[in-house]
Protein backbone atom coordinates (compact mmCIF):
# COMPACT_ATOMS: atom_id res chain seq x y z
CA UNK A 1 0.00 0.00 0.00
CA UNK A 2 1.29 3.81 -0.80
CA UNK A 3 -0.01 7.08 -0.10
CA UNK A 4 -0.21 9.83 -2.04
CA UNK A 5 2.55 12.19 -1.41
CA UNK A 6 0.80 15.44 -2.16
CA UNK A 7 -2.69 14.00 -1.01
CA UNK A 8 -1.83 12.23 2.08
CA UNK A 9 -4.90 9.74 2.85
CA UNK A 10 -5.63 8.85 -1.00
CA UNK A 11 -4.71 5.26 -0.77
CA UNK A 12 -2.70 4.83 -4.56
CA UNK A 13 -1.99 1.03 -4.45
CA UNK A 14 -4.38 -0.03 -7.50
CA UNK A 15 -2.11 2.17 -9.84
CA UNK A 16 1.09 1.30 -8.07
CA UNK A 17 0.15 -2.93 -8.42
CA UNK A 18 -0.07 -2.63 -12.11
CA UNK A 19 2.71 -0.75 -12.74
CA UNK A 20 5.08 -2.57 -11.02
CA UNK A 21 7.52 -4.73 -12.98
CA UNK A 22 6.47 -8.45 -13.79
CA UNK A 23 9.36 -10.97 -11.81
CA UNK A 24 12.43 -11.51 -13.50
CA UNK A 25 12.20 -14.18 -16.15
CA UNK A 26 15.02 -15.79 -18.32
CA UNK A 27 16.42 -14.70 -21.97
CA UNK A 28 14.30 -17.76 -24.39
CA UNK A 29 17.20 -20.08 -25.34
CA UNK A 30 17.48 -22.35 -28.02
CA UNK A 31 19.67 -25.37 -27.80
CA UNK A 32 20.68 -25.99 -31.34
CA UNK A 33 21.62 -29.58 -31.76
CA UNK A 34 24.46 -31.05 -33.28
CA UNK A 35 24.72 -31.43 -37.42
CA UNK A 36 24.54 -35.05 -37.04
CA UNK A 37 21.15 -35.36 -35.10
CA UNK A 38 19.38 -33.07 -37.67
CA UNK A 39 20.87 -35.05 -40.29
CA UNK A 40 19.56 -38.23 -38.53
CA UNK A 41 15.77 -36.65 -38.05
CA UNK A 42 16.09 -35.67 -41.78
CA UNK A 43 17.02 -39.08 -42.70
CA UNK A 44 14.24 -40.48 -40.51
CA UNK A 45 11.52 -38.38 -41.71
CA UNK A 46 12.67 -39.35 -45.56
CA UNK A 47 12.43 -43.18 -44.59
CA UNK A 48 9.02 -42.67 -42.92
CA UNK A 49 7.54 -41.03 -45.99
CA UNK A 50 9.09 -43.90 -48.56
CA UNK A 51 7.83 -46.41 -46.13
CA UNK A 52 4.30 -44.81 -46.05
CA UNK A 53 4.46 -44.15 -49.89
CA UNK A 54 5.15 -48.14 -50.39
CA UNK A 55 2.75 -49.21 -47.78
CA UNK A 56 -0.13 -46.52 -48.68
CA UNK A 57 0.35 -48.48 -52.77
CA UNK A 58 0.62 -51.92 -51.53
CA UNK A 59 -2.84 -51.52 -49.45
CA UNK A 60 -4.88 -49.91 -52.27
CA UNK A 61 -5.07 -46.49 -50.40
CA UNK A 62 -3.34 -44.65 -53.59
CA UNK A 63 -3.26 -46.54 -56.85
CA UNK A 64 0.21 -47.88 -57.61
CA UNK A 65 -0.84 -47.45 -61.31
CA UNK A 66 -0.68 -43.62 -61.23
CA UNK A 67 1.31 -42.85 -58.57
CA UNK A 68 3.94 -46.06 -58.89
CA UNK A 69 5.62 -47.11 -55.47
CA UNK A 70 9.49 -46.80 -54.27
CA UNK A 71 10.08 -50.84 -54.58
CA UNK A 72 9.31 -50.20 -58.66
CA UNK A 73 11.11 -47.37 -58.46
CA UNK A 74 14.59 -48.09 -57.33
CA UNK A 75 13.93 -51.26 -59.80
CA UNK A 76 13.72 -49.03 -62.30
CA UNK A 77 16.44 -47.05 -61.61
CA UNK A 78 18.71 -50.04 -61.64
CA UNK A 79 17.58 -51.34 -65.00
CA UNK A 80 17.99 -47.81 -66.67
CA UNK A 81 21.16 -47.54 -65.01
CA UNK A 82 22.34 -51.15 -66.20
CA UNK A 83 20.55 -51.80 -69.57
CA UNK A 84 18.92 -48.31 -70.54
CA UNK A 85 20.04 -45.02 -71.69
CA UNK A 86 21.09 -43.47 -68.83
CA UNK A 87 24.49 -42.43 -69.47
CA UNK A 88 23.75 -41.13 -73.10
CA UNK A 89 20.56 -39.19 -71.48
CA UNK A 90 22.68 -38.09 -68.53
CA UNK A 91 25.01 -36.15 -71.26
CA UNK A 92 22.74 -34.85 -73.51
CA UNK A 93 21.09 -33.30 -70.90
CA UNK A 94 24.09 -31.82 -69.54
CA UNK A 95 26.19 -30.86 -72.77
CA UNK A 96 22.74 -28.75 -74.04
CA UNK A 97 22.37 -27.17 -70.33
CA UNK A 98 25.97 -26.40 -70.08
CA UNK A 99 26.42 -24.83 -73.95
CA UNK A 100 23.19 -22.57 -73.33
CA UNK A 101 24.52 -21.85 -70.05
CA UNK A 102 27.75 -20.61 -71.32
CA UNK A 103 26.55 -18.88 -74.44
CA UNK A 104 23.62 -17.05 -72.93
CA UNK A 105 25.59 -15.68 -70.09
CA UNK A 106 28.67 -14.76 -72.44
CA UNK A 107 26.44 -13.56 -74.89
CA UNK A 108 24.26 -11.77 -72.50
CA UNK A 109 27.15 -9.92 -70.87
CA UNK A 110 28.27 -8.72 -74.06
CA UNK A 111 25.20 -6.75 -75.00
CA UNK A 112 24.74 -5.76 -71.72
CA UNK A 113 28.43 -4.15 -71.43
CA UNK A 114 28.45 -2.50 -74.92
CA UNK A 115 24.84 -0.50 -73.88
CA UNK A 116 27.62 1.92 -71.93
CA UNK A 117 29.41 2.77 -75.27
CA UNK A 118 26.68 4.63 -76.40
CA UNK A 119 23.81 5.85 -74.26
CA UNK A 120 21.69 6.56 -78.16
CA UNK A 121 22.43 3.14 -79.08
CA UNK A 122 21.32 1.96 -75.41
CA UNK A 123 17.97 4.16 -75.03
CA UNK A 124 17.37 2.69 -79.09
CA UNK A 125 17.77 -0.90 -77.62
CA UNK A 126 15.71 -1.02 -74.63
CA UNK A 127 12.78 -1.60 -75.76
CA UNK A 128 13.65 -4.03 -77.98
CA UNK A 129 15.34 -6.23 -75.10
CA UNK A 130 12.16 -5.52 -72.67
CA UNK A 131 10.05 -6.85 -75.33
CA UNK A 132 12.24 -9.80 -75.88
CA UNK A 133 12.05 -10.06 -71.85
CA UNK A 134 8.40 -9.94 -72.14
CA UNK A 135 7.68 -13.30 -74.44
CA UNK A 136 7.26 -16.53 -72.60
CA UNK A 137 10.32 -17.83 -74.66
CA UNK A 138 9.12 -21.40 -74.07
CA UNK A 139 5.75 -20.77 -75.68
CA UNK A 140 8.03 -20.38 -78.95
CA UNK A 141 9.96 -23.87 -78.34
CA UNK A 142 7.93 -25.65 -80.72
CA UNK A 143 9.19 -23.04 -83.56
CA UNK A 144 12.60 -23.08 -82.04
CA UNK A 145 12.10 -26.93 -82.76
CA UNK A 146 11.03 -26.82 -86.29
CA UNK A 147 14.07 -24.25 -87.57
CA UNK A 148 16.77 -25.73 -85.41
CA UNK A 149 15.73 -29.30 -85.85
CA UNK A 150 15.59 -32.01 -83.15
CA UNK A 151 18.98 -32.47 -82.24
CA UNK A 152 21.53 -30.57 -79.97
CA UNK A 153 20.86 -26.68 -81.92
CA UNK A 154 17.38 -26.37 -80.33
CA UNK A 155 17.96 -27.09 -76.98
CA UNK A 156 20.84 -24.92 -76.92
CA UNK A 157 18.93 -22.27 -78.57
CA UNK A 158 15.99 -22.24 -76.20
CA UNK A 159 19.01 -22.49 -72.94
CA UNK A 160 20.21 -19.52 -74.55
CA UNK A 161 17.16 -18.13 -74.64
CA UNK A 162 16.46 -18.34 -71.76
CA UNK A 163 19.44 -17.11 -70.01
CA UNK A 164 20.40 -14.50 -72.47
CA UNK A 165 18.05 -11.94 -71.98
CA UNK A 166 18.25 -12.25 -67.52
CA UNK A 167 21.90 -12.22 -68.42
CA UNK A 168 21.79 -8.82 -70.24
CA UNK A 169 18.90 -7.12 -68.58
CA UNK A 170 21.21 -7.41 -65.04
CA UNK A 171 24.56 -6.67 -66.48
CA UNK A 172 23.13 -3.58 -68.09
CA UNK A 173 21.84 -2.41 -64.65
CA UNK A 174 25.38 -3.03 -63.53
CA UNK A 175 26.76 -0.84 -66.22
CA UNK A 176 24.04 2.10 -65.10
CA UNK A 177 25.60 1.73 -61.52
CA UNK A 178 28.78 3.02 -62.53
CA UNK A 179 29.41 5.97 -60.19
CA UNK A 180 30.16 8.57 -62.46
CA UNK A 181 32.28 10.38 -60.18
CA UNK A 182 35.11 7.11 -60.90
CA UNK A 183 34.42 7.70 -64.49
CA UNK A 184 35.63 11.57 -63.70
CA UNK A 185 38.13 10.17 -61.72
CA UNK A 186 39.49 8.31 -64.40
CA UNK A 187 39.07 10.79 -67.30
CA UNK A 188 40.95 13.29 -64.90
CA UNK A 189 43.94 10.78 -65.06
CA UNK A 190 43.51 11.33 -68.53
CA UNK A 191 41.91 7.71 -69.74
CA UNK A 192 40.70 6.79 -73.11
CA UNK A 193 37.79 5.31 -73.37
CA UNK A 194 38.61 1.66 -73.75
CA UNK A 195 40.89 2.45 -70.09
CA UNK A 196 37.77 3.46 -68.73
CA UNK A 197 35.99 0.43 -70.02
CA UNK A 198 38.52 -2.02 -69.25
CA UNK A 199 39.64 -1.14 -65.90
CA UNK A 200 36.30 0.47 -64.52
CA UNK A 201 33.30 -0.44 -66.04
CA UNK A 202 33.97 -4.45 -66.69
CA UNK A 203 35.55 -4.87 -63.21
CA UNK A 204 32.48 -3.01 -61.58
CA UNK A 205 29.96 -4.96 -63.42
CA UNK A 206 31.93 -8.58 -63.00
CA UNK A 207 30.02 -9.13 -59.32
CA UNK A 208 26.74 -8.44 -61.35
CA UNK A 209 27.78 -11.20 -64.00
CA UNK A 210 28.86 -13.27 -61.59
CA UNK A 211 25.71 -12.91 -59.24
CA UNK A 212 24.32 -14.47 -62.20
CA UNK A 213 25.62 -18.21 -62.61
CA UNK A 214 23.69 -19.72 -60.17
CA UNK A 215 20.20 -18.28 -62.06
CA UNK A 216 21.25 -19.60 -65.40
CA UNK A 217 22.59 -22.84 -64.75
CA UNK A 218 19.17 -23.37 -64.17
CA UNK A 219 17.11 -21.51 -66.43
CA UNK A 220 19.53 -22.97 -68.97
CA UNK A 221 18.41 -26.69 -67.74
CA UNK A 222 14.91 -26.04 -67.73
CA UNK A 223 14.88 -24.63 -71.71
CA UNK A 224 16.93 -27.97 -72.34
CA UNK A 225 14.56 -30.00 -70.33
CA UNK A 226 11.42 -28.07 -72.08
CA UNK A 227 13.47 -28.96 -75.43
CA UNK A 228 14.11 -32.22 -75.36
CA UNK A 229 9.98 -32.96 -74.16
CA UNK A 230 9.09 -31.14 -77.52
CA UNK A 231 11.14 -32.74 -79.82
CA UNK A 232 14.51 -35.37 -79.41
CA UNK A 233 16.20 -38.71 -79.28
CA UNK A 234 17.85 -38.42 -75.82
CA UNK A 235 18.07 -36.64 -73.02
CA UNK A 236 16.27 -36.74 -69.49
CA UNK A 237 13.66 -34.55 -70.47
CA UNK A 238 12.57 -36.91 -73.35
CA UNK A 239 12.90 -39.67 -71.18
CA UNK A 240 10.46 -38.22 -68.73
CA UNK A 241 8.29 -37.58 -71.29
CA UNK A 242 8.56 -40.98 -73.19
CA UNK A 243 8.00 -43.09 -69.74
CA UNK A 244 5.31 -41.31 -69.09
CA UNK A 245 3.54 -41.60 -72.35
CA UNK A 246 3.64 -45.22 -71.93
CA UNK A 247 2.59 -45.13 -68.12
CA UNK A 248 5.95 -45.93 -67.10
CA UNK A 249 5.42 -44.24 -63.91
CA UNK A 250 8.30 -45.64 -62.54
CA UNK A 251 10.29 -44.78 -64.53
CA UNK A 252 9.25 -41.01 -64.62
CA UNK A 253 10.34 -40.88 -60.97
CA UNK A 254 13.34 -42.15 -61.93
CA UNK A 255 14.04 -40.04 -64.55
CA UNK A 256 13.28 -36.77 -62.38
CA UNK A 257 15.32 -38.02 -59.36
CA UNK A 258 18.18 -38.12 -61.86
CA UNK A 259 16.98 -34.95 -63.33
CA UNK A 260 17.43 -33.36 -60.05
CA UNK A 261 20.89 -34.65 -58.81
CA UNK A 262 21.92 -33.33 -62.03
CA UNK A 263 21.09 -30.43 -61.71
CA UNK A 264 22.20 -30.34 -57.82
CA UNK A 265 25.46 -31.14 -58.86
CA UNK A 266 25.77 -28.62 -61.37
CA UNK A 267 24.35 -25.82 -58.69
CA UNK A 268 26.81 -26.78 -56.22
CA UNK A 269 29.67 -26.39 -59.37
CA UNK A 270 28.63 -22.98 -60.55
CA UNK A 271 28.65 -22.16 -56.75
CA UNK A 272 32.01 -23.10 -56.28
CA UNK A 273 32.66 -21.33 -59.07
CA UNK A 274 31.05 -18.34 -57.99
CA UNK A 275 32.83 -18.76 -54.15
CA UNK A 276 36.62 -19.03 -56.67
CA UNK A 277 35.50 -16.00 -59.15
CA UNK A 278 34.52 -13.79 -56.17
CA UNK A 279 37.56 -14.23 -54.16
CA UNK A 280 39.55 -13.71 -57.25
CA UNK A 281 37.78 -11.04 -58.61
CA UNK A 282 36.47 -9.29 -55.14
CA UNK A 283 39.93 -10.06 -53.34
CA UNK B 1 60.86 29.49 -66.61
CA UNK B 2 59.52 32.35 -68.35
CA UNK B 3 59.03 34.74 -65.72
CA UNK B 4 55.89 36.76 -65.67
CA UNK B 5 53.77 33.51 -66.61
CA UNK B 6 51.54 32.21 -63.99
CA UNK B 7 51.78 28.12 -63.77
CA UNK B 8 47.89 28.20 -63.61
CA UNK B 9 45.73 30.78 -64.98
CA UNK B 10 41.75 30.88 -65.18
CA UNK B 11 41.10 33.93 -67.17
CA UNK B 12 37.39 34.36 -66.94
CA UNK B 13 35.61 31.33 -66.84
CA UNK B 14 31.81 31.45 -66.09
CA UNK B 15 29.56 28.23 -65.86
CA UNK B 16 25.96 28.33 -66.63
CA UNK B 17 23.92 24.84 -66.21
CA UNK B 18 20.42 24.33 -68.37
CA UNK B 19 17.86 23.51 -65.96
CA UNK B 20 14.34 23.02 -67.21
CA UNK B 21 14.95 25.51 -69.64
CA UNK B 22 16.07 28.44 -67.31
CA UNK B 23 19.19 28.97 -67.25
CA UNK B 24 21.07 28.83 -63.46
CA UNK B 25 24.52 30.86 -63.23
CA UNK B 26 26.75 28.24 -61.28
CA UNK B 27 29.92 30.82 -62.28
CA UNK B 28 30.07 34.19 -62.99
CA UNK B 29 33.05 34.73 -64.39
CA UNK B 30 35.91 34.33 -62.53
CA UNK B 31 39.98 34.80 -62.95
CA UNK B 32 42.54 33.57 -60.84
CA UNK B 33 46.36 33.60 -61.62
CA UNK B 34 48.90 30.87 -59.28
CA UNK B 35 52.35 30.92 -59.38
CA UNK B 36 54.27 27.93 -59.57
CA UNK B 37 54.92 25.63 -56.28
CA UNK B 38 52.17 27.93 -54.69
CA UNK B 39 49.84 26.09 -52.35
CA UNK B 40 46.26 28.10 -52.71
CA UNK B 41 42.97 27.50 -51.36
CA UNK B 42 39.51 28.47 -52.03
CA UNK B 43 37.16 28.62 -49.63
CA UNK B 44 33.20 29.54 -49.44
CA UNK B 45 30.08 28.68 -48.75
CA UNK B 46 28.35 25.38 -49.95
CA UNK B 47 26.99 25.61 -53.06
CA UNK B 48 29.51 28.45 -54.86
CA UNK B 49 30.66 26.65 -57.70
CA UNK B 50 34.18 25.37 -56.02
CA UNK B 51 34.02 21.47 -57.37
CA UNK B 52 32.74 23.20 -60.78
CA UNK B 53 35.80 25.84 -60.71
CA UNK B 54 37.89 22.40 -60.10
CA UNK B 55 36.24 20.55 -62.98
CA UNK B 56 36.82 23.03 -65.53
CA UNK B 57 40.36 23.13 -64.70
CA UNK B 58 40.29 19.66 -64.52
CA UNK B 59 39.10 19.46 -68.43
CA UNK B 60 36.06 17.28 -67.30
CA UNK B 61 33.56 20.52 -67.78
CA UNK B 62 33.69 22.70 -70.69
CA UNK B 63 33.17 26.40 -69.58
CA UNK B 64 30.71 28.46 -70.71
CA UNK B 65 32.99 31.16 -71.61
CA UNK B 66 36.59 31.63 -70.81
CA UNK B 67 39.90 29.55 -70.68
CA UNK B 68 42.13 27.60 -68.65
CA UNK B 69 46.07 28.27 -68.97
CA UNK B 70 48.79 26.07 -67.71
CA UNK B 71 52.27 27.49 -68.26
CA UNK B 72 50.64 30.25 -70.49
CA UNK B 73 48.89 27.17 -72.92
CA UNK B 74 45.22 26.92 -73.33
CA UNK B 75 44.00 24.00 -71.43
CA UNK B 76 40.39 24.55 -71.83
CA UNK B 77 38.24 21.35 -72.13
CA UNK B 78 41.19 19.19 -72.41
CA UNK B 79 42.09 15.96 -69.65
CA UNK B 80 45.23 14.74 -68.12
CA UNK B 81 46.82 17.63 -67.71
CA UNK B 82 46.17 18.08 -63.60
CA UNK B 83 45.67 15.62 -61.00
CA UNK B 84 42.07 15.99 -59.30
CA UNK B 85 41.36 14.57 -56.17
CA UNK B 86 37.79 14.70 -56.15
CA UNK B 87 35.45 15.14 -52.54
CA UNK B 88 34.84 10.97 -52.53
CA UNK B 89 38.27 9.29 -52.31
CA UNK B 90 36.76 6.91 -55.03
CA UNK B 91 39.64 4.12 -54.15
CA UNK B 92 38.39 0.88 -56.42
CA UNK B 93 37.08 -1.57 -54.30
CA UNK B 94 38.57 -4.80 -56.22
CA UNK B 95 42.12 -3.15 -56.37
CA UNK B 96 44.46 -3.47 -53.20
CA UNK B 97 45.73 -0.01 -52.18
CA UNK B 98 49.10 -0.25 -53.87
CA UNK B 99 46.97 -1.20 -57.27
CA UNK B 100 44.56 1.65 -56.93
CA UNK B 101 47.61 4.20 -56.47
CA UNK B 102 49.12 3.25 -58.93
CA UNK B 103 46.39 3.08 -61.03
CA UNK B 104 47.05 6.83 -62.40
CA UNK B 105 51.19 6.11 -63.52
CA UNK B 106 48.83 3.08 -65.79
CA UNK B 107 46.38 4.81 -67.12
CA UNK B 108 49.44 6.71 -68.52
CA UNK B 109 50.71 4.71 -70.24
CA UNK B 110 52.96 2.42 -67.14
CA UNK B 111 52.87 -1.47 -67.22
CA UNK B 112 51.11 -2.47 -64.19
CA UNK B 113 53.81 -4.23 -62.77
CA UNK B 114 56.21 -1.36 -63.40
CA UNK B 115 54.04 1.34 -61.79
CA UNK B 116 53.29 -0.98 -58.96
CA UNK B 117 57.35 -1.29 -58.57
CA UNK B 118 57.70 3.11 -58.86
CA UNK B 119 54.91 3.43 -56.41
CA UNK B 120 55.75 0.93 -53.42
CA UNK B 121 58.90 3.09 -51.69
CA UNK B 122 55.77 6.06 -51.82
CA UNK B 123 53.58 3.88 -49.78
CA UNK B 124 56.45 3.16 -46.95
CA UNK B 125 57.62 6.71 -46.98
CA UNK B 126 53.75 8.29 -46.81
CA UNK B 127 52.53 6.20 -43.55
CA UNK B 128 50.84 3.26 -45.86
CA UNK B 129 53.65 0.63 -45.31
CA UNK B 130 52.40 -2.59 -44.31
CA UNK B 131 49.02 -1.70 -46.36
CA UNK B 132 50.00 -2.11 -49.94
CA UNK B 133 48.15 -5.27 -50.31
CA UNK B 134 45.04 -4.30 -48.23
CA UNK B 135 41.57 -3.41 -49.92
CA UNK B 136 40.43 -0.17 -49.19
CA UNK B 137 37.23 -1.28 -47.53
CA UNK B 138 39.65 -2.64 -44.70
CA UNK B 139 41.02 0.72 -44.27
CA UNK B 140 40.44 3.77 -42.09
CA UNK B 141 38.83 7.16 -43.54
CA UNK B 142 42.15 8.61 -42.43
CA UNK B 143 44.10 5.64 -44.41
CA UNK B 144 41.88 6.01 -47.68
CA UNK B 145 42.32 9.76 -48.37
CA UNK B 146 46.27 9.17 -48.05
CA UNK B 147 45.97 6.45 -51.12
CA UNK B 148 43.89 8.96 -52.92
CA UNK B 149 45.89 11.53 -52.17
CA UNK B 150 48.97 9.57 -53.28
CA UNK B 151 47.51 8.47 -56.67
CA UNK B 152 47.12 11.81 -57.85
CA UNK B 153 50.45 12.90 -56.65
CA UNK B 154 52.65 10.25 -58.29
CA UNK B 155 51.10 11.44 -61.96
CA UNK B 156 53.38 13.25 -63.90
CA UNK B 157 51.37 16.76 -63.59
CA UNK B 158 52.87 19.68 -61.73
CA UNK B 159 49.35 20.96 -60.60
CA UNK B 160 46.89 19.46 -58.61
CA UNK B 161 43.19 20.20 -57.25
CA UNK B 162 42.09 18.72 -53.81
CA UNK B 163 38.47 19.23 -53.24
CA UNK B 164 37.65 18.90 -49.98
CA UNK B 165 40.19 16.29 -49.15
CA UNK B 166 39.61 15.99 -44.95
CA UNK B 167 35.65 17.46 -45.07
CA UNK B 168 35.01 13.98 -43.53
CA UNK B 169 37.73 13.24 -41.12
CA UNK B 170 37.56 14.12 -37.33
CA UNK B 171 39.49 16.73 -35.69
CA UNK B 172 42.51 14.96 -34.46
CA UNK B 173 43.25 13.06 -38.06
CA UNK B 174 42.71 15.96 -39.84
CA UNK B 175 45.32 18.00 -38.08
CA UNK B 176 47.59 14.76 -38.65
CA UNK B 177 46.30 14.72 -42.37
CA UNK B 178 47.47 18.60 -43.04
CA UNK B 179 50.80 17.93 -41.58
CA UNK B 180 51.34 15.08 -43.74
CA UNK B 181 50.51 16.99 -46.88
CA UNK B 182 52.53 19.89 -46.14
CA UNK B 183 55.06 17.06 -45.81
CA UNK B 184 54.25 15.82 -49.74
CA UNK B 185 53.94 19.30 -50.69
CA UNK B 186 57.31 20.38 -49.87
CA UNK B 187 58.49 17.14 -51.12
CA UNK B 188 56.94 16.93 -54.38
CA UNK B 189 57.15 20.90 -54.86
CA UNK B 190 53.81 20.83 -57.57
CA UNK B 191 51.58 23.58 -57.32
CA UNK B 192 48.70 22.87 -55.37
CA UNK B 193 45.06 23.88 -55.33
CA UNK B 194 42.66 23.06 -52.30
CA UNK B 195 39.30 23.58 -51.81
CA UNK B 196 38.41 23.64 -47.88
CA UNK B 197 35.07 24.54 -45.78
CA UNK B 198 37.33 24.64 -42.88
CA UNK B 199 38.95 28.29 -42.35
CA UNK B 200 41.78 27.32 -40.03
CA UNK B 201 42.61 24.40 -42.37
CA UNK B 202 42.96 27.41 -45.42
CA UNK B 203 44.95 29.99 -42.70
CA UNK B 204 47.27 26.61 -41.82
CA UNK B 205 48.41 25.52 -45.20
CA UNK B 206 47.55 28.14 -47.90
CA UNK B 207 50.12 30.37 -49.24
CA UNK B 208 47.08 32.32 -50.45
CA UNK B 209 42.97 31.82 -49.89
CA UNK B 210 40.69 33.37 -52.17
CA UNK B 211 37.33 33.86 -50.70
CA UNK B 212 34.08 32.71 -53.04
CA UNK B 213 30.54 33.94 -52.67
CA UNK B 214 27.64 32.61 -54.04
CA UNK B 215 24.55 33.28 -56.79
CA UNK B 216 26.38 33.92 -58.68
CA UNK B 217 29.35 31.73 -57.78
CA UNK B 218 32.84 34.21 -57.56
CA UNK B 219 35.80 35.08 -55.69
CA UNK B 220 35.04 38.18 -53.60
CA UNK B 221 38.90 38.19 -52.63
CA UNK B 222 41.83 37.13 -52.56
CA UNK B 223 44.20 37.05 -49.16
CA UNK B 224 48.07 36.66 -49.09
CA UNK B 225 49.07 34.08 -45.88
CA UNK B 226 52.43 35.90 -44.70
CA UNK B 227 53.53 32.83 -42.13
CA UNK B 228 56.96 31.57 -42.71
CA UNK B 229 57.35 28.14 -43.55
CA UNK B 230 58.17 25.38 -42.46
CA UNK B 231 54.91 26.34 -40.59
CA UNK B 232 54.45 25.16 -36.94
CA UNK B 233 50.85 24.13 -35.36
CA UNK B 234 51.35 27.27 -32.82
CA UNK B 235 50.73 29.84 -35.79
CA UNK B 236 46.91 29.37 -34.89
CA UNK B 237 47.62 31.25 -31.81
CA UNK B 238 49.23 34.12 -32.84
CA UNK B 239 47.38 37.50 -33.64
CA UNK B 240 47.53 37.35 -36.85
CA UNK B 241 45.95 34.63 -37.22
CA UNK B 242 43.26 35.32 -35.26
CA UNK B 243 43.58 38.54 -37.14
CA UNK B 244 42.95 36.92 -40.70
CA UNK B 245 40.72 34.74 -39.48
CA UNK B 246 38.17 37.46 -38.68
CA UNK B 247 38.48 39.40 -42.01
CA UNK B 248 37.62 35.72 -43.63
CA UNK B 249 34.70 35.42 -41.44
CA UNK B 250 33.53 38.29 -41.92
CA UNK B 251 33.77 38.30 -45.61
CA UNK B 252 31.81 34.99 -45.25
CA UNK B 253 29.31 36.27 -43.40
CA UNK B 254 28.68 39.47 -45.76
CA UNK B 255 28.22 37.14 -48.84
CA UNK B 256 25.64 34.66 -46.98
CA UNK B 257 23.85 38.91 -45.64
CA UNK B 258 23.40 39.76 -49.06
CA UNK B 259 22.11 36.21 -49.81
CA UNK B 260 19.43 36.45 -47.21
CA UNK B 261 18.30 39.58 -48.33
CA UNK B 262 17.86 38.64 -52.15
N1 LIG C 1 25.68 19.20 -63.61
C1 LIG C 1 25.01 20.20 -62.98
N2 LIG C 1 23.80 20.61 -63.44
C2 LIG C 1 23.12 21.60 -62.82
N3 LIG C 1 23.55 22.24 -61.74
C3 LIG C 1 24.75 21.91 -61.23
C4 LIG C 1 25.54 20.86 -61.81
N4 LIG C 1 26.68 20.73 -61.10
C5 LIG C 1 26.60 21.65 -60.10
N5 LIG C 1 25.46 22.36 -60.18
C6 LIG C 1 25.07 23.47 -59.30
O1 LIG C 1 26.08 24.44 -59.33
C7 LIG C 1 26.27 24.97 -58.04
C8 LIG C 1 27.72 24.84 -57.64
O2 LIG C 1 27.98 23.48 -57.35
P1 LIG C 1 29.38 22.98 -56.81
O3 LIG C 1 30.43 23.45 -57.73
O4 LIG C 1 29.30 21.52 -56.59
O5 LIG C 1 29.48 23.74 -55.42
P2 LIG C 1 30.55 23.57 -54.24
O6 LIG C 1 31.54 22.54 -54.65
O7 LIG C 1 31.15 24.90 -54.06
O8 LIG C 1 29.77 23.17 -53.02
C9 LIG C 1 25.31 24.27 -57.10
O9 LIG C 1 24.21 25.09 -56.88
C10 LIG C 1 24.94 23.03 -57.86
O10 LIG C 1 23.62 22.66 -57.55
MG1 LIG D 1 31.98 20.66 -53.84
Amino acid sequence: MTVSPTRPGVVLSKTIEAARPRRARRLPVQKPWPAWRIAGVQVGILILLLLAWEGAADSGVINAFFWSQPSAVFHSLIVFCVEGDALIDITTTFEETLIGFALGTAIGSMIGLSFWWSRNYAAVAQPFIICFESIPKLALAPLVILVFGIGLASKVAIATALTLVVTTLTVSSGVKAVDPDSERLFYSLGASRWQVFRKLVVPACLPWMISLLRVNIGLALTGAVVGEFIASQHGLGREIFYAGSTYDIALVWVAVLVLSTLSILMYLAVSALEKALRRGVLH
Amino acid sequence: MESGISKLVVDLVSVAFEERGSKFQALAPVTMATEAGRFVSLIGPSGCGKSTLFNVIAGLLPPSSGRVLIDGEDFTGLIGRVGYMLQKDLLLPWRTVLDNIALGMEIRGAKLRDARAQAMPYLARYGLGGFELKYPATLSGGMRQRAALLRTLLIDTDVILLDEPFGALDAQTKEQMQEWLLQLWSDFRKTVVFVTHDLDEALFLSDEIHVMATRPGRIVETIAVPFDRPRDRSVVTTPEFARLKQHCLKLLSASHAIEDAA
